[in-house]
């Protein structure tokens, strides 16, 4: 069996778990501006601290202690570090040329920590590629007073997404997962790239594909309703789609029912540890976020599960033992429809 | 989400179709040329097409530009677009820029399967359905068999390249009929039969068209285009077409076409004679005015003052002049706002005392809200401009309305909400399932002078009862109203009134909402009028002290009283299936015909029985335009499909065990789910039995079913409601929703019958018309939790699960176990000849033990889910 049919036979079997944040437990080490630089780039011209993706090339202990950390807690998916490796986004750095070197890097550091957890838990752990939103837009206008400008095109960015996706297969990643999506066009360009580089893989990868609804008007930064956005990447054919970033459990709990009534791919959801208070910090308890995801999973909304900022170990590790022996949400195939979508779903049936 | 049968695709958003954007965009007016997409939109178009192919044009550019304006314009961009070109370039260049699913006009095999096939792969790396032209090497498709061939072969080419076959729309050629040209006769009836056999054989594929091409011939007479694409449409929908590309707004119904016309047009697109053409050139000159032209015929109040003209066009709800009448009474004023204190208000006086003296009744307050709404809206501009010289208003007072937490329901508190308005209150609507906390930080933050609590199902009682608790504790002191279906004065004097000081009262309906606020709203009268009606409630508490001890039977005795059927001697009916089977779309044409009139007008507060309301001496008159405005928009919902009716039914096998029913797997025959029932405690003489549901189920061994149900008229009854209300048509907005709730209930009705008829199968021979339907003269009863029957809403949750019904049907219950949508219902199924509907009545707190015992649940839950139904006070939590 290979690593992509093990991943769908455990998904029937069990809900399913994926790492906490990244961002976090790197904020957590603290580190210096030295420290993100390294030997590679001590004479850089300009600021690096923030530019979390590059430690996998200046600081790579620390990445792969956060993975065996979320491993050791009960992951059984983990993220590689490249959230913000493309060029568009390493442009901001200056570091453009890097973005390819840390996709590859950021998958074998993930890889290297799931080998060895795999050898001493035996149990399968996957390493997902993942593939963040980029710092622009595709289908909102960086000026108000101009609403047809764009600072990103279509074709700009599914080209810096097919050299992260095609890095990201070369380091041995066992799925895509296009995650935190603001802005939907974003990721129809990412699952584009993507599925061209299937096509030339000769086992094409598995799709995840994670949206973000950043407030309570239960809408994309880009306007689309929950359901709108599944069926504007339905095509991609994601083994998993789902929600993650911007609200707690609390307060999305709402658009992952709207999602898993939608979709009828498997519901995958890592939420915020609870809104951000005055600081900026997350204060969800472990406790307090595992009540909710074990509630979800109780009701059948759920396949796999996981945090995003602010959730530490701790808090997979609590979710990991409250959604223990529920059964993951059943996959019941969508009537044919046409379906389409503008901000709003819209299905024709019958 | 829409899920009517029949889609607009809006047209004017066309270079080639449209003269005046071709205008707007060749001279790179892209704010206006948005405008013309959010006219569309407004106008009802469900998909806009775009198509930017023109000589002049950098069309790609011209594609992207436009693209990228609409997506900013949520309005607009809530819709999906149809990307329109011949130029592959164009439309690669419109999916770069739209971040939803998009339909692609057109690809084809006239380049041959590879470039097909090709095109196809590319528009699903892009998530694109694809309209498919009926066009191949040889050329456009003429015949029906030609246009199918090409359909089959382009559908398996598709289909075996892994393209979703609900992704392909097919385009079969609309061309012109009417031409002279023998040849050309039969192009309408080979759409038609192409048509026909695209459904017939290529499963999930959808069909397409742009209509204006079958009347081509008749150019330079719109009126009678029109009617010609009514008709058409008419019959291209029944032969299976989903959507065209068409200028809906402008079409008239089918129905109000000319039946001389509509029979020449018939003749024409069916070709049923070879005259056909000559007998409608005929008569199109005659026509050329249009179906509306006669309408319009007495305008002598024209003729009247510019007052005199307000007030009729708010008497009669004529909005047709508002807008220059409005603005002749503007000129003639010294400031705008004396348009609104003298005129407008002096005409809605007439309204309101009309309204008053009961010759006239709601639906035309409401018409006149709208004609009311438009006139201020004119206003509101030159009104804005003068705010800084003056501030004044004559408002009575501010009123905050929500319908409670947990409840969907709100065509009541609308209604009250029009009529407030009318009578000059300022009212802030929050809608439906409106938190507490939300409630009273509006009341707060808006100041306002009262606030007004709907609620149509028991649990919302038990909100407004928190409510109120809430306010007292926040120190609040402005009256609380209560309305809605379920409230009544004794639950408000009982259990809401004492719970808060600053004055409870309920409304009875809305006639009386002007009255109550009327006096709240006065500072002289208020005090008195509070004190009045709390001394009223006190009176009402103590009488009630007295009789709630009336004896109940104990639950023992009760149970000792159950009905005794004979089993052994009964006929069991078995059901034709078990487990669960699910309608996804039913007949809305069925389930006009099965509606039950008469609680349609309780809506519209018209009393009286269903038809003999028509010819009332005192709102006859009324009833009769209201039930043809019904009947308008009844014909509309079920030609254009504006909802999608969806329903399940399910059959288990159930033994009864006391008071419960047990359900077991069909398959497995293991237990699957129990209903616990309640059983009536009256004190009864004689024979007559105290009933529970379970009486009406044999016990373990003979083998007996239960059943039970969900359907819904479906979400978009909410969304159009929504839509009309936005508009400002308040009117409509709520001739939608009664509308979709008698929907339901047909529908509900409709599948009973269905039920005993066939799926049960019990009443083979069955044969009732409508009356004897709503008179319910037939075996076996379909009770719904939360009616008198089975008062416990918790019913819904069990038939839920059963059922499916979130997954399947996209149903919901709030925390309140209310359903959503609102236009649904929800029941069991019995089949037993003495099966019949009964009401519980008050139980008593033994049997509230025994049931929460049964059902696993705490005492104080089941208490406040069976509250109103309790014969003895339960004290110990008021304070949850």
């Amino acid at each position: 069996m290979n690593k992509q049919q093990q991943l769908q036979k455990l998904m029937d079997e069990r809900i399913l778990i994926l790492d906490g944040a990244m961002g976090t437990m790197i904020q957590e080490a603290r580190l210096s501006e030295e420290e993100f630089r390294g030997e590679l780039l001590a004479d850089h011209d300009g600021d690096l601290k923030g530019n979390n993706d590059l430690l996998v090339l200046t600081n790579p202990k620390l990445i792969e202690e956060i993975h065996t950390a979320y491993i050791e807690a009960g992951a059984d998916i983990i993220e590689t570090n490249s959230f913000n490796a493309t060029r568009i986004s390493q442009s901001e750095y200056r570091l453009a040329h890097l973005a390819d070197q840390i996709n590859e890097q950021a998958v074998c550091l993930a890889r290297q920590a799931a080998d060895k957890a795999e050898e001493r838990l035996g149990r399968s752990i996957f390493v997902a590629g993942a593939m963040g939103p980029t710092s622009r837009t595709a289908s909102i206008s960086p000026d108000v007073n101009d609403p047809g400008k764009r600072n990103v095109t279509f074709d700009e960015l599914a080209d810096d997404y097919r050299d992260a996706a095609r890095a990201l297969a070369r380091g041995g990643a066992d799925l895509f997962l296009v995650e935190t999506v603001f802005d939907t066009l974003n990721a129809k360009a990412a699952l584009y790239a993507i599925m061209e580089v299937n096509d030339e893989l000769q086992e094409p990868l598995p799709i995840f594909v994670s949206g973000t609804i950043t407030d309570m008007s239960g809408r994309t930064l880009s306007g689309q309703t929950a359901e709108a956005f599944w069926i504007s990447i339905a095509h991609a054919k994601p083994l998993a789609v789902g929600l993650n970033c911007a609200l707690g459990p609390k307060e999305l709990r709402s658009y992952v029912h709207e999602l898993s009534r939608a979709s009828d791919s498997h519901i995958l959801t890592y939420p915020n540890a609870g809104l951000p208070n005055e600081m900026g910090g997350y204060d969800e308890t472990p406790e307090d976020m595992a009540a909710h995801i074990s509630a979800w999973a109780r009701d059948g909304l759920v396949n796999i599960v996981g945090g995003c900022c602010g959730t530490t170990p701790a808090h997979i590790k609590a979710m990991a033992k409250s959604v223990a022996g529920i059964k993951p949400r059943p996959i019941i195939p969508a009537p044919p429809a046409l379906r389409l979508s503008g901000l709003e779903p819209f299905e024709v049936r019958g | 989400m829409s899920i009517s049968r029949f889609i607009n695709i809006g047209e004017r958003t066309n270079v080639a179709g449209s003269a005046k954007f071709k205008k707007l965009i060749l001279e790179g007016d892209f704010p206006t040329a948005v405008e013309v997409a959010r006219q569309q939109v407004e106008a009802g178009a469900q998909m806009i097409d775009i198509n930017m192919d023109d000589a002049m044009l950098d069309a790609e550019q011209a594609m992207a530009t436009y693209l990228n304006l609409l997506a900013t314009e949520p309005d607009i961009a809530r819709v999906p677009f149809v990307i329109d070109s011949s130029k592959w370039s164009v439309i690669e260049a419109g999916l770069k820029t739209v971040q939803g699913k998009s339909v692609v006009n057109s690809i084809s095999l006239k380049e041959g399967e590879t470039a097909f096939k090709e095109q196809a792969r590319i528009l699903r790396r892009f998530g694109a359905a694809a309209v498919v032209m009926g066009f191949d090497e040889t050329g456009q498709a003429e015949t029906a068999e030609h246009k199918h061939d090409i359909a089959a072969r382009a559908y398996h080419l598709l289909v075996a390249d892994g393209f979703n076959p609900a992704d392909i729309i097919f385009d079969p050629n609309i061309f012109a009929v009417g031409t002279g040209i023998e040849d050309h006769d039969n192009y309408a009836v080979d759409f038609l039969e192409a048509c026909r056999l695209i459904k017939a054989k290529l499963p999930h594929a959808r069909i397409s068209g742009g209509v204006s091409n079958v009347s081509f011939s008749f150019r330079g007479n719109n009126a009678v285009r029109e009617s010609i694409h009514a008709v058409f449409l008419f019959h291209a929908i029944k032969a299976g077409m989903d959507m065209a590309i068409v200028n809906a707004g402008a079409m008239p119904v089918y129905e109000d076409i000319d039946a001389d016309l509509r029979a020449r047009i018939e003749d024409l697109l069916l070709n049923r004679r070879d005259d056909a053409t000559e007998r409608m050139l005929e008569v199109a000159e005659k026509h050329k005015g249009g179906a509306s032209a006669a309408k319009k015929a007495d305008l002598t109040w024209r003729k009247q003052d510019v007052e005199g003209r307000l007030t009729h066009a708010l008497v009669h709800g004529l909005t047709d002049f508002i807008d220059a009448d409005t603005e002749e009474a503007r000129l003639a004023a010294d400031k705008p706002l004396e348009v609104i204190e003298g005129p407008l208000m002096n005409g809605m006086n007439v309204v309101g005392d009309l309204f008053a003296e009961g010759k006239m009744f709601l639906p035309q307050v409401v018409k006149s809200a709208r004609v009311m709404k438009q006139a201020v809206a004119h206003l509101l501009p030159f009104i804005e401009e003068e705010k800084r010289d003056s501030g004044t208003s004559t408002r009575k007072g501010r009123v905050l309305m929500a319908t409670v937490k947990g409840d969907v329901h709100d065509i009541g508190k609308n209604i009250v909400g029009v009529v407030l308005q009318c009578n000059d209150f300022e009212v802030i609507d929050l809608g439906v399932m409106v938190p507490a906390a939300k409630i009273l930080d509006e009341a707060r933050k808006h100041d306002v002078d009262m606030i007004g609590l709907s609620g149509l199902i028991t649990p919302s009682l038990e909100e407004m009862t928190h409510i109120a608790r809430e306010m007292k504790r926040e120190g609040f002191d402005i009256p609380l109203l209560i309305g809605g279906a379920t409230t009544s004065k004794i639950h408000t004097a009982v259990k809401i009134a004492t719970e808060y000081d600053g004055g409870v009262v309920h409304v009875t309906d809305a006639s009386r909402a002007v009255g109550v606020c009327g006096q709240l709203g006065s500072a002289q009268l208020r005090q008195d009028y509070i004190a009045n009606i709390a001394a009223e409630y006190a009176d009402m508490r103590a009488k009630r002290d007295e009789g709630a001890q009336r004896q109940l039977a104990s639950y023992d005795e009760a149970r000792d009283n159950r009905l005794q059927i004979d089993w052994d001697k009964s006929k069991i009916n078995q059901p034709n299936f078990t487990g669960v089977r699910w309608f996804d779309k039913y007949s809305l044409d069925r389930l006009a015909d099965r509606i039950d009139w008469t609680p349609f007008f309780r809506t519209w507060e018209l009393h009286g029985t269903y038809p003999s309301i028509l010819s009332d001496k005192l709102v006859g008159e009324v009833a009769q335009s209201l039930f043809d405005d019904a009947q308008k928009m009844l014909a509309q919902i079920v030609v254009e499909q504006w909802f999608q009716p969806s329903g399940a039914i399910g059959f288990f096998p159930a033994h009864s065990n006391g008071e419960d029913i047990i359900l077991s797997h069909p398959d497995t025959g293991e237990n699957l789910s129990m209903i616990p029932c309640l059983r009536q405690q009256m004190q009864r003489k004689q024979d007559r039995p105290n009933l529970s549901l379970a009486d009406f189920v044999a016990p373990e061994g003979y083998g007996d079913h239960v059943g039970c149900f969900a359907v819904t008229a479906g979400p978009q009854v909410e969304v159009r409601a929504r839509r009309f209300r936005e508009a400002g048509d308040d009117y409509r907005a709520i001739m939608t929703q009664a509308l979709g709730d008698r929907l339901a209930e047909a529908f509900a009705e409709a599948m009973h019958e269905d039920v005993r008829r066939e799926y049960w199968g019990y009443s083979v021979d069955e044969d009732l018309d409508n009356e004897a339907l709503i008179a319910e003269k037939y075996q076996g009863i379909r009770p719904a939790p939360g009616y008198p029957a089975c008062p416990d809403h918790d019913g819904k949750t069990l038939i839920f699960r059963l059922l499916k019904a979130r997954e399947r049907l996209g149903m919901d219950l709030t925390e309140s176990l209310a359903m959503t949508p609102a236009s649904s219902v929800a029941g069991f199924y019995f089949a037993h000849e003495q099966a019949r509907y009964f009401g519980v009545g008050r139980i008593g707190e033994d049997q509230v033990n025994s049931y929460a015992a049964r059902t696993g649940e705490p005492v104080s839950i089941i208490e406040s889910r069976l509250r109103s139904g309790l014969a003895y006070s339960n004290n110990h939590q008021q304070s949850a």
